[in-house]
C-alpha cells in the first residue's frame, strides 16, 4: 500500500489591483472574476484532489473514475486563470511585443495586426463557453493559435500556452454585454507581451 | 420562408424581480436573435432544409442528413433558436404560477416521488453543468418523464448525438452566464432557485400533453 500527502491549490494573488485594467477591463469583473470564480475552481479542485486521496487509500478506483471530470474542470480552471493574471498588465505598463517574440508573430502572420485579427475572429467563434490560445509548438519550433472548451487546458493539445484570453460569458458580460468582439479588442490594450516573451523563453529551453 | 425571431409572450420586465428586464431584453433582442439570424444564413444554400421546420432540423442533427459544412453551425444555432422560442414559452409572470397539477403533477411524482424531489434533481442538473448549456425536464421514448442536461445549445430532440437522452422537452432552463449574470453573477443557484417562481405550468402541461402522443409543442 502506497500513502501519499496531497498539497493543496492556493488562489494566488493578482499582480495588480482590481481596478488596475480599467477601462479595457473593469474593476467589477476583475474581483468577481478573482475572489469568485477562480476562487470556486480552487476549492473545488482541493476538494475533489482530497476526495480522490481517500478514494484511493481505500482502493475505490470507481470513485476515482467519477473524480475525473471534477479535477478536469477545475483543476483546468485553476490552471487557465493561473496563466491569465500573469498574461495581463495595467494600460500605463503596456509594451508592445519585440525581440524573438516579435520577429516569429511577424515572421507567421506578416503583422501584430493580423495576428490579433485572426486570434479574435477564432476566439469569437467559441461556442459557449471557452478559450482563445496562443501557444508554443515544441516540435515545430512554431507558434499556433487554437481555442480550447470550458476549462480544457492548453497543455492537454501538448502545445505550451503563453497567452490564454478568457472568453467566458463572466470575463467580459458585466462590461460588454453580448458584445464579445468589443472585449477582444479592448484587450490587446492589457496584454502583458513580456510575460508571454518570458513564457515562451521558458518553453524554448 | 426565413425564420423569425418570436415576440416574447409577455413584457422583459414581467419576470422580475427574478428574472431582470435587463437580462431578458438583451436575451431575446441580441442572443436569441443571433441565432435566428445565423441559422437564416446557413439554411440559406440548403432551402430543403429550411421546409423540414425547426423541430425536424434539431431532431437531424449528428445524422448525415446535415450537410458537412454546415453541420455544426446548425448544431449551434438551429438549437439556439428552439431552446430560446421554447424558453420564452415556459415562464410566465411570477403571480401567474401555481405549481404543476392534472396528468404532468402524477407523472411527476411517479417518475420523482414528490414534485420536491423532481425539482432538487432539475436544481442539481442546472447548476452541476459546466460551462454552458441547458437543463431540462422531458418525455422519454417509454411515455416516463426524466431529467438531463446538455452543453451549449443542444437539446434531448437531438436523439442521434453522442451521450443524448432523447426526450420531449416540457421544461427547460438556460444556464449559459449570459441568462442570469447581469442579476445573480457567479451566484448561479441562486437564479436556478428563483427561476421556480417564472415558471408557466400551464405551457409545461400542454408540453407533456403533446408529448404523451409524440408530438413537440413550438
Amino acid at each position: 500500500r502506497i500513502s501519499r500527502s496531497i498539497s493543496t491549490v492556493k488562489l494566488p494573488d493578482l499582480p495588480y489591483d482590481y481596478g488596475a485594467l480599467e477601462p479595457y477591463i473593469s474593476g467589477q469583473i476583475m474581483e468577481l472574476h478573482h475572489t469568485k470564480h477562480h476562487a470556486a475552481y480552487v476549492a473545488n479542485l482541493n476538494k475533489a484532489l482530497e476526495q480522490q486521496a481517500e478514494a484511493e487509500a481505500k482502493g475505490d478506483v470507481s470513485k476515482v473514475i467519477t473524480l475525473q471530470g471534477a479535477i478536469k474542470f477545475n483543476g483546468g480552471g485553476h490552471i487557465n486563470h493561473d496563466i491569465f493574471w500573469t498574461n495581463l498588465v495595467p494600460p500605463k505598463d503596456f509594451e508592445p511585443p519585440s525581440g524573438e517574440l516579435k520577429a516569429l508573430i511577424e515572421g507567421q502572420w506578416k503583422s501584430l495586426d493580423n495576428f490579433i485579427n485572426i486570434f479574435n475572429a477564432q476566439t469569437a467563434a467559441v461556442q459557449g463557453s471557452g478559450w482563445g490560445w496562443l501557444g508554443y509548438n515544441k516540435g515545430s519550433g512554431r507558434l499556433e493559435i487554437t481555442a480550447m472548451p470550458n476549462q480544457d487546458p492548453l497543455s492537454i493539445t501538448g502545445l505550451v500556452p503563453l497567452l490564454g484570453v478568457d472568453v467566458w460569458e463572466h470575463a467580459y458580460y458585466l462590461q460588454y454585454k453580448n458584445v464579445r468582439p468589443d472585449y477582444l479588442k479592448a484587450i490587446w490594450n492589457v496584454v502583458n507581451w513580456k510575460n508571454v516573451a518570458d513564457r515562451l523563453a521558458a518553453a524554448k529551453k | 420562408m426565413a425564420f423569425e425571431l418570436p415576440a416574447l409572450p409577455y413584457d422583459y420586465g414581467t419576470l422580475e424581480p427574478h428574472v431582470d428586464s435587463q437580462t431578458m431584453l438583451i436575451h431575446h433582442t441580441k442572443h436569441h436573435q443571433a441565432y435566428v439570424n445565423n441559422l437564416n444564413a446557413a439554411l440559406d444554400k440548403f432551402p430543403e432544409l429550411k421546409d423540414l421546420g425547426l423541430v425536424e432540423i434539431n431532431k437531424v442533427v449528428g445524422t448525415d442528413k446535415l450537410p458537412g459544412d454546415v453541420a455544426t453551425t446548425i448544431r449551434n444555432n438551429g438549437g439556439g433558436h428552439y431552446n430560446h422560442t421554447f424558453f420564452w414559452k415556459v415562464m410566465t409572470n411570477p403571480s401567474n404560477t401555481n405549481g404543476p397539477s392534472g396528468a404532468v403533477k402524477e407523472a411527476i411524482e411517479a417518475a420523482f416521488g414528490s414534485v420536491d424531489e423532481m425539482k432538487a434533481k432539475f436544481n442539481a442538473a442546472a447548476a452541476g453543468r459546466f460551462g454552458s448549456g441547458w437543463a431540462w425536464l422531458g418525455v422519454k421514448e417509454d411515455g416516463s418523464l426524466a431529467i438531463t442536461s446538455t452543453p451549449n445549445q443542444d437539446n434531448p430532440l437531438m436523439a442521434s448525438l453522442p451521450d443524448s437522452t432523447p426526450m420531449v422537452p416540457i421544461l427547460g432552463l438556460d444556464v449559459w452566464e449570459h441568462a442570469y449574470y447581469l442579476k445573480y453573477q457567479n451566484r448561479r443557484p441562486e437564479y436556478i432557485a428563483a427561476w421556480w417562481n417564472v415558471v408557466n405550468w400551464e405551457q409545461v402541461a400542454s408540453n407533456f400533453d403533446a408529448a404523451k402522443t409524440g408530438a413537440v409543442l413550438l
